[in-house]
This record gives C-alpha cells, sequence and structure tokens, in this order.
C-alpha cells in the first residue's frame, strides 16, 4: 500500500484580507484619486481584494510625502536611530511570519513551504543585515561620509513580493533615503500588510509611501521628476523603457531584469545532489524566478542517465493546493503568465524539442503548469533562448568544459549560473569564465543579505545585497 | 570517465569482476559519484517538513511499529529482561488486539536461546548482533563462530559490523572477503551489515560502504550500532537508500536498510518513512525491506498510536516499560 500524504493545509484565519485597501501615502492609508483593481488568488481565481490604481495626483502626493519626510526627519536622522526602526520591522517581520507567509501564498500561488521557509525568514534577514549597516556607512568603502540619494522610486514584480521588497527597502531606508514603492498589479497585499507594519513599527510618516497600481502607475513613479533614484526588478521588456525614461535626467537606476540561466551538470558531479539542484533550480516558486536555472547544459556522457533520475524525481512533485505543508509546486501566478508559459512551450514542440511533463493532476479551477522539460533542445530554438517564467526547463547537452561555457555564455541575459561538479579546480575555472552575476557551485537558488545580486548584459546593472548593494542608495 | 552508465555497466557484467583485487574494488567504489554533504543535509531537512497527519499518520505509526527491531544490547541483560522484551514485541499493546507486532528482537548471542524459546510460534524475526559487536575488533575465526553459534540457537536475522579499521585504512578487500564468509556462516538467516556511519565520517565513505556491503551479498545494510554518536541520521539514511535505489537498478536485487540509534520518537520514524516514501518508493515500505533498531521509540509510537484513536495522550504510565 502506498503512503498517501493527507492534505495539510495551513490555516488561512492568521489573515484578515480587507475588501479594499486606499495607497499608503504619509503614514496614511488614504482613498486613491485612481481606479481599482482586483487582486485574485491564482490557485483558486477568487477575488480576494481590490486596491487603488494610483494614478499621477496619487504619485504626486507620494513622491511629496516621500520628500518632506527625507528632507526634515529621515535624512538628517544619525544613522543608528534609522537603525533601531529598521531591527524594529525585521523582529515585527519574524512576529507576523506565519500570517505573512500565509497572505503571501494566497495572493501569489507559491507554495506555503516556500513562503514560510524561505521567503518571509529572508525578508527578516534582510531588514537586520541592513539595519546593522546602517550606523557603519563610513566604514563601507564609499567615501568616510557617504550621504543618501534622497527619494527612490521603486518598482517591484509579482514573483517575490515581500522579498522583492525587502531587497528595494532595506538598503534604502538604511542609506537615509524615503521610498515610494509600487507592488506587482497581481500581488500587492503583502505590500500592503508591510504598509501597517511601518505602522506598528512608528516608522515616520512618508518615510516609506505604498502605491498600488500597474505598468501605467509604475511608469508615472518611474518618470515623476521629483524621484532621485529608480530601481526596478521585472522584465527586460520594462527595464530598456525605463532605462530610455530616465537617460538624460539625475536619476540614479538599478535594474534587476530577465534571465536565461545554465546550470552546467559535469559527469563528475555528485549525481544525486545535482538532480535535486536542477528541480529547485527550475521549478522553486514555479519557475518564476528571474535567475531560475531554466537552461540545463548536462555532459553527453551521463545525459541519459541523469534525465532518467531526473525524470524520475520529478515524478515526486507535489503541485497542487499552495497552502497545503506538502505542496512543492503551486499555482501559475496569473491567467496571463499561463498563457506565455502554454505558448512557448507550444513553441518548443513545434521547433522539435521532446517534451516531457511530470504526471500529476492539476486542479480545475486556478492557472495550473505541470512541471515540464524538453529535451533535444538546441541554441537556436527560442525555449533556449527566451526567458519562459515558469516551470519549464530546456535541457542541452555539451561535450567538453569549453563547449559548456561557450554555449552558457550564448544568450543576452547574464543573471545567474550553477555548476555541478566535484573538482574544485574545475568550479573555480569555469565560474572564471561565466558571464553571470551568480555563479552558485553544487548548489542553486541560494540567497542570502550579505551577498551581491544583479546581471550582466541584459540581465541589468546595479548590485543588490551585501556590502555592494549600498551603493545604489548613497551619494559619492 | 566516472559514469553511472559505466558504473551500472560494470556491475551487470558481474559483481565478482568489481572484486577480483582490491585495485578493482577500489577504482570501483571510488567511481561511485560522490555525495555534496551540504545537498544531502538540504534534502533530508526539506523532506523533515512533510505534514503527516491524520490518516497518514495513523497508518504510519502502524508501519513503523511493524518495522521495529526492538533492541536490547546491554552487558546488563538477562533472560528475564529478554523474555520481556520479547513479549513486548509480540504484542506491543496489552490493551488493544489491532496492534501490529515488532518485526524482529535484536538481542546478543548469548540470548538468542532464550529470545527463541519466548518467541517461537510469534512470526516476530529473532535477530542477534554478532561478529564481535560492537567494534568487530576480534579474529575472523572468531566473528565467523559467534555466527554460526548464534543461528544455530535460533537467530534469523545477523547484525554483523564491518571493520572500518580496514574500510579507512583502504583494505576494501578485506572488507568485501569478510562479510563474504560471515554470510557464508549465516546459511538461510539474513545478514544485516552495520556500517557504523558515524565512524566512517563522510557521506562518500557511506556511499562506498553500501555498495561495498551489497556487493559482498548484504540482505540488509545499517547505519550504526547504536554505541557510537551520531548513530542514524535522515542524511546518512538517505545516501543509502540512494545506494540501495541504485544497486536495484544494476544488478536487479532488493537490499533493505535500517537506521539503528537515537531513533525515539514517532516524530522522528515518520520523517524516515517520508526520506523512504520519497527516495526509494514503496516497495522498501514493508518491514522486509525496512526497520528501525531501536528501543524507546517502540512506546512513543505506541502512545501516538492510542492517542491518533482516543484523541487523549494516555501517559507513560499506561504503556509497558520493559
Amino acid at each position: 500500500m502506498a503512503f498517501e500524504y493527507a492534505p495539510a493545509p495551513e490555516s488561512r484565519s492568521v489573515v484578515d484580507i480587507r475588501e479594499s485597501y486606499g495607497l499608503f501615502i504619509d503614514g496614511e492609508f488614504a482613498d486613491g484619486a485612481g481606479g481599482r483593481i482586483k487582486t485574485v488568488n491564482p490557485a483558486t481565481e477568487e477575488v480576494l481584494s481590490e486596491v487603488v490604481e494610483a494614478d499621477a495626483a496619487d504619485v504626486d502626493r507620494a513622491v511629496a510625502a516621500a520628500r518632506r519626510a527625507y528632507d526634515r526627519v529621515w535624512g538628517p536622522m544619525p544613522g543608528r536611530e534609522r537603525a533601531k526602526y529598521l531591527y524594529r520591522i525585521a523582529r515585527i517581520v519574524q512576529e507576523r511570519a506565519r500570517e505573512l507567509a500565509v497572505l503571501e501564498s494566497i495572493d501569489n500561488g507559491k507554495p506555503i513551504r516556500e513562503s514560510r521557509d524561505v521567503d518571509v525568514p529572508l525578508v527578516a534577514a534582510h531588514f537586520f543585515y541592513y539595519a546593522g549597516w546602517a550606523d557603519k556607512l563610513g566604514y563601507a568603502g564609499f567615501g568616510p561620509d557617504p550621504k543618501p540619494v534622497g527619494v527612490a522610486g521603486q518598482v517591484i514584480p509579482w514573483n517575490f513580493p515581500l522579498l522583492m521588497l525587502a531587497w528595494k527597502i532595506a538598503p534604502a531606508l538604511a542609506c537615509g533615503n524615503t521610498v515610494v514603492l509600487k507592488p506587482a498589479e497581481t500581488t500587492p497585499l503583502t505590500a500592503l500588510a508591510f504598509a501597517e507594519i511601518c505602522q506598528q513599527a512608528e516608522l515616520p510618516a512618508g518615510v516609506v509611501n505604498i502605491v498600488t497600481g500597474a505598468g501605467e502607475t509604475g511608469r508615472l513613479l518611474v518618470e515623476h521628476p521629483g524621484v532621485d533614484k529608480v530601481a526596478f526588478t521585472g522584465s527586460t521588456e520594462v527595464g530598456k523603457q525605463i532605462a530610455r525614461s530616465v537617460a538624460g535626467t539625475r536619476k540614479r537606476v538599478t535594474l534587476e531584469l530577465g534571465g536565461k540561466a545554465a546550470n552546467i551538470v559535469f559527469d563528475d558531479a555528485p549525481i544525486d545532489q545535482a538532480v535535486e539542484g536542477i528541480v529547485n533550480g527550475i521549478f522553486f516558486n514555479q519557475g518564476h524566478v528571474c535567475c531560475a536555472g531554466s537552461r540545463l547544459l548536462v555532459q553527453e556522457s551521463i545525459a541519459d542517465d541523469l534525465l532518467a533520475a531526473l525524470k524520475r524525481r520529478m515524478s515526486l512533485l507535489r503541485v497542487g493546493d499552495p497552502l497545503d505543508k506538502n505542496t512543492d509546486v503551486g499555482a501559475i501566478n496569473s491567467a496571463a503568465q499561463l498563457e506565455r508559459v502554454r505558448q512557448l512551450s507550444e513553441l518548443g514542440t513545434s521547433e522539435g524539442a521532446e517534451r516531457w511533463s511530470a504526471p500529476c493532476e492539476l486542479p480545475e479551477r486556478g492557472f495550473w503548469f505541470a512541471p515540464t522539460i524538453f529535451t533535444g533542445v538546441s541554441q537556436a530554438h527560442r525555449i533556449a533562448r527566451e526567458e519562459i517564467f515558469g516551470p519549464v526547463l530546456s535541457v542541452l547537452t555539451f561535450r567538453t568544459p569549453a563547449e559548456a561555457v561557450e554555449k552558457a555564455n550564448n544568450t543576452p541575459y547574464g543573471l545567474s549560473a550553477g555548476i555541478w561538479t566535484e573538482k574544485g579546480s574545475r568550479i573555480l575555472a569555469i565560474a572564471d569564465k561565466l558571464r553571470a552575476g551568480v555563479v552558485w557551485a553544487n548548489t542553486f537558488n541560494k540567497f542570502d543579505p550579505a551577498s551581491p545580486f544583479g546581471g550582466y548584459k541584459e540581465s541589468g546593472y546595479g548590485r543588490e545585497g551585501g556590502r555592494h548593494g549600498l551603493e545604489a542608495y548613497l551619494a559619492k | 570517465m566516472r559514469t553511472l552508465a559505466g558504473m551500472t555497466a560494470t556491475v551487470a557484467s558481474g559483481l565478482d569482476e568489481v572484486a577480483r583485487s582490491n585495485a578493482a574494488l577500489r577504482a570501483f567504489l571510488h567511481g561511485l559519484p560522490g555525495v555534496d554533504q551540504v545537498g544531502a543535509d538540504q534534502r533530508a531537512a526539506m523532506l523533515g517538513t512533510r505534514s503527516i497527519k491524520t490518516t497518514a499518520k495513523a497508518w504510519a505509526l502502524d508501519l513503523a511499529i511493524r518495522m521495529v527491531d526492538l533492541t536490547t544490547l546491554e552487558g546488563a541483560d538477562t533472560p528475564g529482561k529478554v523474555r520481556a522484551l520479547c513479549a513486548k514485541a509480540r504484542r506491543p499493546d496489552p490493551e488493544d488486539p489491532s496492534c501490529p507486532p515488532a518485526a524482529a528482537v535484536c538481542v546478543y548471542p548469548a540470548m538468542v536461546g532464550v529470545a527463541a524459546e519466548a518467541l517461537d510460534g510469534s512470526g516476530v524475526h529473532l535477530a542477534s548482533v554478532a561478529t564481535a559487536f560492537p567494534s568487530g575488533q576480534a579474529p575472523l575465526d572468531v566473528r565467523l563462530a559467534e555466527t554460526e553459534a548464534a543461528v544455530r540457537d535460533g537467530a534469523d536475522e545477523i547484525d554483523m559490523v564491518i571493520s572500518r579499521g580496514a574500510f579507512l585504512a583502504g583494505r576494501y578487500l578485506d572488507v568485501y572477503s569478510e562479510i563474504v564468509a560471515v554470510k557464508q556462516a549465516c546459511g538461510d538467516a539474513h545478514l544485516k551489515v552495520i556500517l557504523e556511519t558515524g565512524e566512517l565520517a563522510t557521506y562518500d565513505n557511506v556511499r562506498r560502504a553500501s555498495w561495498l556491503a551489497m556487493i559482498a551479498g548484504a540482505d540488509f545494510i545499517k547505519t550504526s550500532t547504536g554505541k557510537v554518536s551520531p548513530a542514524a541520521t535522515l542524511p546518512v539514511t538517505l545516501v543509502m537508500l540512494e545506494a540501495v535505489r541504485d544497486f536495484r537498478a544494476a544488478t536487479g536485487r532488493q537490499v533493505g536498510v535500517k537506521p539503528a540509534g537515537g531513533i525515539r520518537t514517532a516524530k522522528d520514524s515518520i520523517k524516515y518513512l517520508v526520506l523512504v516514501n520519497e527516495t526509494v518508493g514503496e516497495d522498501w515500505l514493508h518491514p522486509d525491506w525496512f526497520r528501525f533498531g531501536a528501543s524507546s521509540l517502540l512506546n512513543d509510537l505506541l502512545m501516538q498510536r492510542t492517542k491518533m484513536s482516543t484523541g487523549r495522550y494516555s501517559g507513560p504510565n499506561y504503556v509497558t516499560l520493559d
């Protein structure tokens, strides 16, 4: 008899989702002048809440509030005082961890295991980490008395809503800047919960402002003349628009964009852990990860065995209810994203690659896509070149280390890469040749607030995290 | 070239080939894919977060009870103590006839005769440690004689220890030959080979020792004697499960796994069952293929089992202390 895990749902009772939310401006929730947009649970298509689609007047008010707070309170405040607020926020995030994890899973579709064990702990860790820097900026290597930049306009994506917020807000505040942040239109709820945390921490009004909305709100924020610094994480296409729009202005920009990372497995790799790393590389967060290991480059001599092991492992993935504690792969974030994943996958088949999906029962309602791999993929296939941003892995083979490097680098992107080999010298030699901002060795998708993260080429510029992450928020 | 395909071909072409010399055996064992410790630990920890509730938990508790090798390996063991343990193994919960028996009782060779009598007709297996347990540091003929005596007195399972000294010194052929000799001395009795993973230290060694034991004819591979710390851990068991999985794929022969030592709670035992389920699958979810070497574990399983059926914890006064 088989071992069937009974449903183990995390309780929804810890979250209290309001019917509608206003904008968080100058320390208060306020109605916006713009229209309303609905946010849905991607696992059930249930409407969760309504949020404001901030218009130009709303963005004006938010930027003005941030400017006032910067000039009067936060900019002049000594670093050691700012640190106290950041520590307080970090502790409140820990105290409300369960609520934030459940809310994130409901709004985003990611499994509770990931929001509970990865997203929310990392959010707290980022605030703790940058709280530590706030009174030590003179020793960070950016001059003896570096100054903040001013008001930061920050636009974040829907794949790690609260974590991306933390990546943006924690270093900005530590350095003495104030922020106006726009969460993604499909995942605004944890950012609004964070606004409550700011109130709870008695953060001075206007230091953090949250304006909800879609692409147009983001454009208004990025192009607002009162913004000194733009930080964006999202698609390369939008990143290019932002780079164009701020060209010729005084604004400083950091962009963290798309990726098509190579996960390179050599024949002397620790096979069982490599299989785990491949799975974690592409199926973590349904593949909605800019640094996902979406291209598997495997040495031809072990390809058949490795793929057999990978398929066996994929068959064990538990796809379904994001709130079930045993779920490994949750829902695709939106109908639009599901459509894109489907289209690119169909393209893979029509271009001649062989498709294999893990056998799993998908729920009837909601947005779902079975974990899928394509074998027989060549560099010329679009599924080997374009970012799918879903649970779809393209498998290519190589014969020599030089060929592996050549194929890995043969992409307009350069955000991350993985190397699997038991040979330490090979790790160093290959990592040195890979044109990617993050190179993982015998692991994948590992994040730490002390480690800088960012891209080469069309994966963006600037670094977030670590000491390097301070640079974007300090004036020289 | 170190490849899985190469590895598979070698084994499939004949185990004798691999063990023809120490050099050949070394080349084979060192040609197995390495184990990345961080990755193995991470996988085991992740599986440890599985939430097993309600019907799944009830099922897992009963299976875990059926997998217990109820063990006493003390200098202070007496016939009275061993008889009490046998009674417990036959009927772990005297108040609930639906509670299944344990898999086996595990004792020192001197106690086998007593245990054989106490278990007669029960279907509970009788395991005996042998081969100068726990150190294995005795001449081979003494270890073989001990094995033969235990089988003669009624043990149908023998838990032997490998010579960790020889293994760590790279004398793989010596370890292999000793296992082959003990297997022969076992006759029809099943042979469990204790690797004492706490002394092998690295996961690479655990994987190599697992293959070595299986090639030499082990019916089960077992983590520990329980006399060395650390004893059984989830990641070590994971590595051993991967080894039996790959060995079956290569040779067609299925080998069992027994973590022993340090597993005290029902919750821990369920983590092991999850590990089995998601590493080797349901073929191993049976007492013929997976065992727990434990003593105090059984009582916690019983208390949890009672809690599942009554909704209340009965407390330690309601389970037998033997």
